[in-house]
């Protein structure tokens, strides 16, 4: 039954991703108009616009077009950057490793670290801790992201001179070196992403002990610290995981922004760029990428949500 | 209201679902962020009559008559009281002519999700079967893309403009506003009141009208306020990308990018002309915030999960 259940839903997933691809093919290829038309710019005779379309592909119906597209996307033909003329796939090589090492790196503190607040606040239901904590998270989720980075450039770059406002790294930096270059982006996203997941992970917890077997436990005199670790937190654990992948989806908006403000040269700013130049190939890989990243972490938070809950395993 | 019924309310069980929230008193909290929030939607109609220079106006002269060097990023004096921008442009100025972009913008832009969302969502309730499915499997495929991405994909395809801007947030905050008042028009349908009205042989317009709309219209309310947060965020983070209003028109999420460098200039530089309109933003998402929390703290749920 739950088997059965996990894999529908990773079917869903796979019809998601197939219609992200869908939706970004007829936004880049179909709407903008003509694309041998773009490539050429102005100079083009009709022929050799012709030319180029024939060879594009481009005088075929739109559903070949999508096949031809997504036979090169899945052999790792990602075709080529109007910028320069290199290949999108080398573009992109050369900078996702950039990102993936900044999203590791939130992820590993920004769970922890909320986990370990949202359990505190939780704890301490109805004292100031709770408060201080609620009111904080609340206020950051209604911040812009940029604004969070503004606020931080200005005190520990600007005005403390701590770390760097840019973030350079160059190709034989140590680890040291990177984390410190690397300081403030991971600050602002840990504080973007945790935001959200702090009052989610109190929110789950508070949920369970408001259930009848912690009331039971209450009246037995079970200590509180002893209820909240033992009692309450392992039936948290599948709500907080589902928590946790739904927060890191939301990792893919903050970091466009970041990598913008800090000049971090990762596959975000990468794909900026190309929306601004309009390179569509660019678009389309970079696109794909974020928004497959996006359905299977979701996908992820779905299936921990199906393992971890009994009541989702067998229904009534 | 008078301190009976406020205690009243404080006392009764919390309810849920419909109606939630009506008739609640705001607290100190609530009321001052209410004021704040109140006091924006005043400058964005009034802001460019108070604004001492125009919108791209350039200050050129010091008050003695005195031709500026280099106007950019001036610092606060008794002409420019917030300084100058990164081409010399008085901020405060600046900041209020954007308080009717960011606001204006913002307001159309939910105005219009709730309308293109009610509609479809009681539709989808209303005709369920293949026009539900339809609707929903669509909404679901536009809540799989992460918003940015999305306003990133359409700008790419079509440009940006003032009008596309309020259409693609628009349409972002729509799929939200859809599956909420699907959800609570599904609700309703199936209630007795409704078969009644079914019955007597009313139409489904007047069914809609009369016995739908008012039933669902109060919890979206509530909601309204947090989709006009994720929406001035939108726009904003979508203008600090540079994807979003245009030069020269002030915009506070494009003025912080505009005066991004500034900040290495500290306080007495250009920080402020950053700042600024970054603190703007804030001061009008997080009182909303804090109202609506108010409002769903006393209706007995936490409506601020369901920005989610």
């Amino acid at each position: 039954m739950m088997w059965w259940l996990v894999l529908r839903r990773i079917l869903i997933g796979l019809l998601l991703v197939w219609i992200v691809s869908v939706l970004v093919f007829v936004a880049t290829q179909i709407l903008p108009g003509d694309a041998a038309e773009i490539r050429l710019g102005r100079t083009a005779t009709e022929e050799t616009l012709a030319a180029l379309r024939k060879q594009m592909g481009l005088d075929r119906p739109a559903v070949v077009q999508y096949g031809m597209w997504m036979s090169r996307l899945l052999s790792g033909d990602l075709g080529m950057s109007l910028a320069g003329g290199s290949s999108v796939a080398s573009l992109i090589s050369a900078r996702i490793g950039n990102t993936l090492f900044m999203a590791g790196i939130v992820t590993a503190i920004s769970v922890p670290l909320s986990i370990a607040l949202g359990l505190l606040a939780a704890m301490h239901s109805g004292g100031w801790v709770e408060r201080v904590i609620t009111s904080c998270t609340l206020g950051l989720i209604a911040l812009p992201d940029f604004l969070i980075a503004v606020l931080l450039i200005l005190v520990l770059a600007v005005g403390a001179g701590l770390v760097p406002a840019v973030a350079y790294i160059g190709p034989e930096d140590t680890l040291i070196e990177r984390l410190h270059a690397l300081a403030l982006p991971i600050l602002t996203l840990v504080v973007v992403v945790s935001a959200q997941m702090i009052r989610m992970v109190r929110a789950g917890i508070l949920n369970v002990l408001s259930s009848p077997y912690i009331e039971m436990a209450i009246l037995k005199g079970v200590p509180r610290r002893r209820i909240i670790l033992r009692h309450a937190l392992l039936n948290a654990v599948g709500p907080t995981l589902n928590v946790i992948a739904l927060n890191l989806a939301y990792l893919v908006s903050g970091v466009v922004v970041v990598e913008t403000i800090f000049a971090y040269p990762g596959i975000a700013k990468l794909m900026i760029d190309a929306v601004q130049t309009r390179d569509m190939a660019l678009v389309q890989a970079c696109a794909m990428i974020f928004c497959s990243t996006y359905v299977l972490l979701m996908l992820a938070a779905d299936i921990a949500a199906i393992v971890s809950n009994p009541r989702i395993r067998h229904p009534k | 209201m008078s301190g009976l019924s406020q205690k009243g309310a404080a006392d009764a069980p919390p309810i849920s679902g419909l109606g939630a929230g009506r008739g609640r008193r705001l607290s100190l909290v609530g009321r001052a962020a209410l004021v704040i929030v109140g006091f924006w939607v005043l400058i964005a109609v009034i802001g460019p009559f108070l604004a001492p220079y125009g919108e791209s106006e350039f200050i050129e002269e010091d008050p003695s008559g005195e031709f500026y060097a280099d106007p950019g990023f001036l610092p606060p004096s008794a002409q420019t009281p917030l300084g100058t921008d990164y081409l010399g442009r008085d901020v405060l100025s600046r900041v209020l002519y954007g308080a009717r972009t960011t606001i204006g913008i913002s307001l159309a832009a939910t105005l219009m999700s709730y309308l293109v969302g009610i509609t479809l969502g009681i539709l989808a309730a209303v005709s369920r079967g293949i026009v539900d499915e339809a609707l929903s499997r669509l909404n679901d495929a536009i809540l799989s893309f992460p918003s940015l991405m999305l306003g990133l994909i359409f700008v790419a395809a079509i440009g940006t403009s003032v009008p596309l801007l309020i259409i693609l947030a628009g349409i972002v905050a729509a799929s939200s506003v859809f599956r909420i008042a699907r959800a609570l028009a599904y609700d309703v349908v199936v209630m007795d009141f409704v078969e009644a009205a079914r019955a007597r042989g009313e139409g489904k317009w007047w069914i809609v009208r009369r016995e739908i709309l008012p039933n669902v219209a109060m919890p979206l309310a509530t909601d309204f306020g947090i989709r006009v947060v994720y929406v001035v965020i939108f726009i904003s983070s979508l203008s600090f990308l540079g994807l979003g209003v245009q030069p020269p028109t002030a915009d506070w999420g494009s003025m912080v990018r505009e005066n991004l460098t500034g900040l290495s200039g500290g306080f007495s530089g250009g920080a402020l002309a950053c700042l600024a309109p970054a603190l703007a933003i804030a001061s009008l998402t997080v009182p909303i915030n804090l109202i609506v929390d108010d409002l769903s703290a006393k209706g007995g749920k936490d409506i601020g999960r369901r920005m989610i």
